[in-house]
């Protein structure tokens, strides 16, 4: 796929500028799209990406500014801004990370919700149903439209939104980091369905911040950082690290895992039985041994027991049966259990279960420890001293925030990550638990953690990491194992696992093992 | 059009700000069924504010009237910290006041210095009780506390009435349903002479202190306030979230019970079933006046005990139905949380 510099502008955005109180978002950000290239949309975490894309979409208005569009007759003609329903009606589609869909309805149902006024009686779908075929065979993207929701893969409802999209005419597809969920399979079947959707005139943005995708797939790609575009080029001769160094602004160290011998067995686990519910799977007979001065990946689509791996060993979770070991000490399973035996805990949802958003900076660090003495005296708390703590904190893990007694919500998700692996490395740990550490981080502090974690292993802690990025565990873990459908395989030697290989474990084809 | 963005942060002078604008508010509208009712507007509201505030004896009155207001205010401030919506403040009143006219009204002979603690901690024992239940279930079975403790006010309140006309009945009370009168050394003495202002008042000030210094300032504090705003991330962070609701849950029925002996050791003297005027439910509106701020709800106790004592010169004076004064208090409530909205948002046109 070449770009087509000659082909006709379809969306002009012109000097957008917005600001939140004093943090500006976007500053005079101009972009061109074209018809029938793939604009990739690259940034970090809070370069003003969403906040673009949610102007586009009519959800912000601008400060200043203006978008146009292309019309039928092709001329550019002016957005009402702050309204989604102009940009669905001058054919801006727009496909979010999180997926907006009726789980008990079909996949034609979902396609005709709200395609409709809510006072027409019949839903015609016959009709519907012979657009969305026609729509099908032109995209390649293939789903039974009367099979439920609930019985989608994670692939098939991202196909599933994108056909939403079509359906309602979209010219210009908004793609928000769609490959977070898919497995590397999938996301090669969606860059052919995407390379067939602009190849029969459809333009798209790709937001992401994988820089080996935005290679893979975009014509184009355009850098945010700090809310400004710092470059906008043709993908033709740049590589990963010259396009890693605009988004983050310096250069990046590629995290290097250096050979060692581990230690002995750490932390044991022996057949572990959690049971699903609502149909999602749970663990069978578990087993698990992760050596001291070691990093063991856990490998596997999204809602294959790893959330519940991460659970039975964070405390959260207390298995039917099986028993967790450590240095010899059997465990009982609770959260203040685990805290107090040395294990470390990220978790994998850390607006949810990391922090408490509207506290302090200071009292979520002192949260794991509410009974040690540099955070209370007699019950009272000792203000001074955790804020203390809390300054060193920020300052050796390069904290970006207002100041020790910030609310903690007003941190990015990146800082907010830290600031957890503050809480977790300042209490020693024997093991570390990291359940998907750098999920939504920008490159910067994506490094930083793989560093973090890279040195605990160094000094002899265990860890588990638990992952979708494959790239990451591959560059990280010392052994890696596959989770399908709540059972774990045997743990491989990094150097004896490809990607493809363990892309097939996870598709659940046990003979590729 | 108008459009909201979620505010980063939130200025103190809008904190402060934001409350009284909407009590503001609610008086304006309140206007509306004054005037319905006949009454000339601003005297009505010069009246009220003349009978809640007008004299030495008008203000003594307001604050005897705030005192259970502050007690089950904290009641409600404490527990809703810790999303357990406690609605059963009425009840552990009736309870604790129950408890301490078992204790004062005879039960036991003591010097007032022993008598009085005696009666405060058996009511705050009474009303933890009363709430330890409630408390339980939800913890560990997820039963909704907002049923189980609205609905055991009923049960309390019959069980008083059944007390009131069985064992505890004042042989000397000609008949009426009503307990034997406290001790002498068992009253909460008088502070200004020739008013009602009773040393309620200042535990009630003690504990909105004492709830303030928990909340705020303690360890355990800290655990509440991490298990109300994101129970999953304390339970995670090793809080142990069952232990701290129970307290919690304990905490809250005994200041609601410490209400009800303030009112009998303190006021009325002696028990019946109409001593509390819905001083249970009106302190969840005075802890949601207060934004759950310990402190806070001193204040707010003051304002709405005012509005109920000024509505009552205003009625006798104008003939309108002192009812209005649950209407402007309702009035308030509704305006405060509408007005949570600008403290979330910043509001934008066009």
């Amino acid at each position: 796929m070449l770009a087509k510099p000659d082909a006709p502008v379809v969306l002009s955005l012109t000097g957008i500028g917005k600001s939140f109180g004093a943090v500006v978002a976007n500053q005079a950000i101009d972009l061109d799209l074209r018809r029938g290239e793939i604009l990739a949309l690259l940034g970090e975490n809070g370069a003003g990406k969403t906040t673009l894309m949610n102007i586009l979409f009519g959800h912000y208005v601008a400060d200043e500014g203006s978008i146009r569009v292309a019309g039928e007759d092709g001329k550019l003609v002016p957005l009402a801004a702050g309204s989604p329903q102009a940009a669905l009606a001058a054919g801006i589609g727009m496909v979010h990370q999180h997926f907006a869909l009726a789980e008990s309805l079909t996949v034609l149902e979902n396609v005709v919700l709200g395609t409709r006024p809510l006072r027409s009686i019949s839903l015609d779908l016959a009709g519907a149903r012979a657009k969305l075929g026609a729509l099908m065979r032109d995209s390649g993207l293939d789903i039974d439209p009367d099979r439920r929701v609930s019985r989608l893969g994670v692939g098939e409802k991202q196909r599933l939104e994108i056909l939403k999209v079509l359906y309602r005419g979209a010219r210009i597809l908004a793609l928000d980091e769609p490959t977070a969920v898919l497995t590397p399979q999938e996301v090669d079947g969606l860059f052919v369905v995407l390379r067939r959707l602009v190849a029969n005139g459809l333009s798209i943005i790709f937001i992401s911040h994988k820089l080996k995708e935005v290679i893979a797939i975009a014509d184009r790609v355009a850098v945010l950082r700090g809310g400004r575009k710092v470059a906008d080029r043709a993908l033709e001769g740049t590589d990963r690290a010259m396009l890693a160094e605009l988004m983050v602004g310096r250069q990046v160290a590629p995290t290097r895992r250096v050979q060692r011998a581990p230690g002995p067995p750490r932390l044991v686990l022996n057949a572990i039985e959690v049971s699903g519910s609502h149909g999602r799977s749970g663990l069978s007979s578990v087993a698990l041994q992760i050596l001291s001065g070691e990093i063991l990946g856990i490998a596997g689509v999204s809602g294959n027991g790893q959330s519940l791996l991460a659970g039975v060993l964070g405390g959260t979770i207390v298995p039917a049966s099986g028993e967790i070991v450590l240095d010899g000490k059997p465990l009982r399973p609770s959260p203040r259990a685990m805290v107090q035996a040395g294990i470390g805990r990220i978790p994998e949802d850390r607006q949810h279960e990391g922090v408490v958003g509207s506290l302090s900076i200071a009292e979520n660090l002192a949260l794991e420890g509410l009974d040690r003495d540099g955070v209370q005296r007699w019950g009272f708390l000792r203000f001074a001293a955790m804020r203390r703590h809390a300054e060193t904190a920020i300052r050796d893990y390069d904290v970006r925030c207002p100041g020790a007694d910030a609310p903690i919500r007003l941190l990015s998700g990146g800082n907010m990550q830290k600031v957890i692996l503050a809480r977790v490395f300042e209490r020693q740990p024997r093991v570390v638990l990291a359940n998907q550490p750098t999920r939504g981080l920008d490159i910067g502090a994506s490094t930083d953690v793989h560093r973090r974690l890279l040195a605990a292993r160094d000094r002899g802690v265990a860890v588990l990491l638990i992952s979708e990025d494959l790239d990451e565990l591959l560059a990280l873990c010392d052994r890696v194992a596959v989770m399908v459908a709540g059972r774990l395989s045997a743990p491989m030697p990094v150097q004896a696992v490809t990607l493809e290989r363990l892309g097939l474990m996870m598709a659940g084809q046990a003979d590729a093992a | 059009m108008i459009r909201f963005e979620p505010r980063t942060s939130v200025p103190l002078a809008l904190r402060i700000g934001v409350p009284l604008g909407a009590v503001a508010a609610a008086l304006c509208i309140s206007a509306i069924p004054l005037a319905a009712a006949g009454a000339p507007i601003l005297r009505a509201f010069a009246l009220m504010a003349q009978g809640a505030a007008g004299s030495v004896f008008a203000c003594t009155e307001t604050l005897t009237r705030a005192t259970p207001l502050i007690f089950t205010g904290l009641a409600a401030a404490v527990a809703f910290r810790a999303r357990l919506y406690n609605i059963g403040a009425e009840g552990q009143l009736y309870a604790g006041a129950l408890a301490a006219v078992a204790v004062g009204s005879g039960g036991v002979s003591a010097p007032a210095f022993v008598l009085v603690p005696l009666i405060l901690i058996v009511a705050a024992l009474a009303g933890a009780l009363l709430m330890l239940g409630p408390t339980v279930l939800r913890v560990k079975l997820g039963v909704d506390e907002v049923v189980t403790t609205l609905l055991l006010n009923f049960v309390v309140l019959l069980f008083v009435q059944m007390m009131l006309e069985g064992p505890f009945k004042d042989p000397m009370g000609g008949g009426w349903p009503q307990s034997a009168p406290i001790e002498t050394a068992g009253s909460l003495p008088v502070l200004l002479a020739r008013t009602r202002l009773h040393a309620g008042f200042l535990l009630a000030l003690v504990a909105s202190v004492v709830a303030y210094v928990l909340i705020a300032r303690t360890a355990f504090g800290l655990a509440v306030r991490a298990v109300g705003e994101n129970q999953a991330a304390a339970g995670f962070a090793g809080i142990e979230v069952t232990r701290v609701m129970v307290l919690v849950g304990v905490l809250s029925g005994a200041l609601a019970g410490l209400a009800g002996a303030s009112e009998v050791a303190g006021l009325k003297g002696y028990l019946t079933a109409d001593m509390s005027r819905g001083f249970g439910y009106a302190g969840i509106v005075v802890a949601m006046v207060a934004a759950l701020a310990p402190l806070a709800v001193i204040p707010s106790a003051m304002f709405i005990a005012g509005i109920f004592i000024g509505a009552d010169t205003m009625g006798r004076t104008l003939g309108v139905s002192n009812y209005i004064a649950d209407l402007i208090v309702a009035l308030a409530l509704l305006c405060v949380l509408v007005s949570g909205l600008f403290l979330r948002f910043r509001i934008r046109f066009g």
